[in-house]
């Protein structure tokens, strides 16, 4: 009851001062395109010269159609696996959307969830997480012809229940994960693993261009400001650079540059070599996949490289929808009263990029690009880089209405565990607690018009 | 045959905007009868073009097992025949993708199935290079080669290995294209004494019989019934139906075959990088698209013609009309003055400047252009559509 008096008094407050403000419905600046569709995530920026939408078509193709086993007819594209998570980008990021994990009813198949490994321990270099000596980074659960694919990833599924301060009931369902069918030997005793899904991919261009001041600023460390949430920048290794940048993409910022996320997808997830990653992801205990004929060296040439990151950091943001709804508004006003924002940092700038349609653009994310303790329900205990076990970056929320149309299901959170965005508010621990009390606090149609809000993105 | 009662409120809007709009058309905007009636033309004229498809791919299943059941050069002629002859019919109906219908819905459209590409060809029988690989080739692990086994290395939902539909059926026909200038050069005998012979007779005659059923599924859903998505389809609002139907053109005309078929085969400078590759046959691939768009316009497919998606555009702006359709026009006449086969353009080495290349890259421009008052026309019938 405290918190309903504190929030309707934080709303009239607002009310009062920030009435005017319309939530602007174009989340990409002018990058974004007007589009509900279920191709809203797979739409070229507008603005793109011709030449550069004849680059967005050839990245398009690399990343939308499969790769196939070397040696093949199309030399272009072979080279698959020998070990591999899918056949192409968009075998888990359909329509350049979000994947789902798999569901013990074998209704949902696994599109999309990975299984990142490691031992304890850094590399003394770069700071990454050590491999694991038998199975690398990466859990690869499928694989070319002839080839055994490593391992298996099973879920058990546990329900957590609770109430709202209103009385009505939630439940959450807990993963419990484990590696079976480990064919290259058991797992070593320290292994740590990581569940991540395929997240949408759109928007990647303009989350590089905002500034590393920016984010510095945003960071608090130390939570010098008391307010309980100490956003952290992870410093992770830009090969290309060879030194330590901020960390961007990826579930815990562990990854530089959308170049270096789409280099390092390639490999782990499809087993496609390229300049940056010229081995293949077998490691010196897996004869049968080094020695397996690849498609060229590297497999992914950089000309290629270079258009598939061109499509992802292009790719345009679809624009908010219902922008003058009063719920949606009511909505957007609790968001910023229960501390939501603190982290989901509603608006950003970018500043220079090599792709002029991506600079100086007044974006609405709604993410900070740092990491958070997200408390123990959601912790992985791995760390990465410099984020730990409890932390998780902030997940740009942009789009996130759209996910059912494009891909027809949504699971949300780094694994995909939730089932609904209100599961997904319930997860939030550590730093987010206090958000998450505060919505649980809410009425039914407090609670509604969050959701209505978020539906909205 | 449906029919629309016009209530008189949307009327009254329509013709209040009209009056609001400079760009509208005045009174002379089709009235919601047209719409509705060029959306039932559509709809009866993708039921036709897939009938058309299935009729051809028929005609070729039945060579096919003829050449299973009596292999030889003349008979392995007459079912890749069958295969040219087919494809003719189903390049038009790639027009009815991108919009999450039958063909291609997330959960149940059989689009990969019937034609992904590139095929991963050593999965299936042996390749210049590993003359053992695929599951021709593979008895130990794979005994049987059956609808069920192909069935279940193609489940949907969770995406595994596509290794079936036309180009598996290409493959099986032609073989890999290992010659500069012709087609791949498959031996009959592969089917008479070659090694594992009758388990891949098996994986051909599974194959095309599954694109069979396949496309009788596309049939079924656009065939006249009170229960499909033709019946969905014809019970949307208009402008719905019409988004689905001009953003299907519109994303194939630039983002699929501008774009995916004919930029990136012409940017990549790699011979096979090409639809069908097996059998050289991708210029008229690009054609068969092209000529898709052109039936959406026109309202005019096999066997059936009625009031094309331009015939309606024409009563809310005629210029644009007649632009539109002088460019479908003018880009179907370069892509088939496009020299065969499409492959030769493709190689390292041949100039910018051959007519080869020239003759692609005018037609990939006039595509592009022709996509932009696609969108117009759109516009002009107060859809918004996005395209690649």
């Amino acid at each position: 009851m405290r918190s309903f008096l504190a929030v309707a008094l934080f709303s009239a407050l607002l009310l009062s001062c920030s009435d005017p403000q319309r939530l602007d419905p174009n989340s990409g600046g002018e990058t974004t395109r007007e589009d509900a569709s279920l191709n809203s995530f797979g739409l070229p920026a507008p603005g793109l010269t011709n030449e550069q939408r004849r680059f967005f078509e050839r990245g398009d193709s690399f990343f939308t159609q499969n790769w196939v086993t070397a040696p093949a007819s199309t030399d272009a594209r072979d080279g698959l696996g020998p070990l591999l998570n899918g056949a192409s980008c968009s075998s888990c990021h359909v329509l350049d959307g979000r994947g789902a994990p798999p569901d013990p009813t074998g209704e949902q198949a696994n599109l999309g969830l990975l299984m990142r490994v490691s031992l304890p321990g850094e590399d003394p270099v770069t700071g990454a997480p050590l491999p694991d000596l038998v199975y690398g980074g990466q859990i690869q659960d499928r694989s070319i012809q002839g080839i055994a694919a490593e391992a298996q990833i099973d879920i058990e599924w546990s329900p957590i229940e609770g109430t709202y301060a209103d009385g009505a009931p939630w439940e959450l369902r807990s993963p419990t994960y484990a590696l079976s069918d480990l064919v290259y030997g058991p797992a070593d005793p320290d292994l740590m693993i990581s569940p991540r899904l395929a997240p949408q991919v759109f928007g990647m261009g303009l989350l590089q261009a905002i500034p590393d001041e920016a984010l510095l600023e945003l960071a608090d460390p130390s939570d010098g400001d008391g307010d309980g949430i100490s956003g952290r920048v992870n410093m992770v290794w830009d090969a290309r650079l060879g030194q330590h940048v901020i960390g961007r993409f990826g579930w815990k910022a562990n990854v530089a540059t959308v170049e270096q996320q789409v280099a390092g997808a390639f490999l782990g997830d499809i087993g496609i070599t390229s300049s940056l990653h010229p081995a293949e992801s077998c490691t010196a205990l897996q004869n049968e996949c080094t020695e397996a004929p690849n498609g060229g060296s590297p497999e992914l040439t950089d000309e290629r490289l270079a258009t598939v990151t061109f499509y992802n950091s292009t790719l345009a943001v679809p624009a908010m929808r219902d922008v003058d709804d009063d719920q949606v508004n009511q909505g957007a006003r609790l968001f910023a009263e229960m501390g939501c924002a603190s982290c989901h940092t509603q608006t950003m700038q970018t500043g220079v990029s090599d792709i002029d349609v991506l600079a100086n653009q007044t974006i609405h994310a709604y993410t900070d690009l740092l990491l958070h303790d997200m408390g123990p329900g959601l912790a992985d205990g791995r760390p990465d880089f410099n984020a730990t076990g409890d932390e998780w970056r902030t997940p740009p929320l942009w789009g996130l209405g759209l996910i059912d149309e494009v891909n027809g299901q949504r699971f949300l959170l780094h694994d995909g565990r939730a089932r609904t965005i209100d599961e997904a508010i319930l997860w939030h621990g550590g730093e987010g607690q206090a958000a998450n009390d505060m919505f649980q606090g809410l009425s039914a149609d407090e609670r509604a018009a969050v959701l209505a809000f978020l539906e909205a993105l | 045959m449906q029919t629309y009662k016009q209530p008189i409120t949307a009327l009254f809007t329509l013709a209040l905007l009209c009056s609001l709009l400079a760009n509208c058309g005045g009174d002379n905007g089709p009235s919601e009868d047209q719409l509705a009636e060029a959306v039932q033309t559509y709809t009866t004229g993708v039921h036709a073009s897939y009938e058309a498809s299935l009729t051809s791919a028929t005609t070729m299943d039945a060579a096919v097992d003829a050449f299973i059941g009596a292999p030889s050069e003349t008979t392995l002629q007459a079912a890749k025949d069958g295969w040219l002859e087919a494809r003719n019919d189903y390049g038009p109906t790639e027009a009815f993708r991108f919009y999450g219908g039958p063909i291609d819905n997330e959960a149940t459209g059989p689009e990969g199935l019937i034609n992904a590409w590139p095929l991963d060809e050593a999965y299936i029988d042996y390749v210049e290079g590993n003359g053992s690989s695929g599951i021709v080739n593979n008895p130990e692990t794979y005994p049987t080669i059956d609808a069920s086994l192909l069935t279940a290395l193609n489940e949907q939902g969770g995406e595994t290995n596509i290794s079936t539909g036309w180009h598996a059926i290409e493959f099986l026909l032609w073989g890999q294209d290992l010659s500069v200038e012709g087609p791949g050069a498959r031996p009959a005998a592969d089917y008479v004494d070659a090694p594992n012979a009758d388990r891949r007779a098996a994986y051909l005659a599974e194959t095309s019989d599954l694109l069979l059923v396949h496309l009788e599924e596309l049939v079924d859903a656009w065939a006249p019934s009170s229960d499909n998505y033709r019946a969905e389809f014809e019970a949307l609002e208009t402008t719905e139906a019409l988004r689905r139907i001009i953003t299907g053109i519109g994303e194939l005309s630039r983002g699929e075959l501008a774009g995916e078929r004919m930029n990136v085969a012409y940017a990549e400078r790699s011979q096979e990088d090409e639809h069908s590759c097996f059998s050289d046959n991708t210029h008229n691939d690009i054609v068969n698209n092209a000529v898709g768009i052109e039936r959406v316009l026109k309202g005019q497919y096999p066997g059936f013609s009625g009031t094309g998606i331009a015939d309606v555009v024409a009563i809310a702006d005629a210029d644009l009309a007649v632009r539109l359709i002088t460019e479908v026009e003018a880009s179907i006449d370069a892509v088939e003055a496009i020299p065969a086969p499409f492959d030769q353009h493709l190689m390292d080495g041949v100039s910018d400047d051959s007519p080869g290349r020239m003759a692609i890259l005018a037609g990939i421009e006039l595509l592009e252009g022709q996509t932009d008052t696609i969108v117009a026309a759109a516009t002009a019938l107060g859809v918004t559509i996005n395209v690649t």
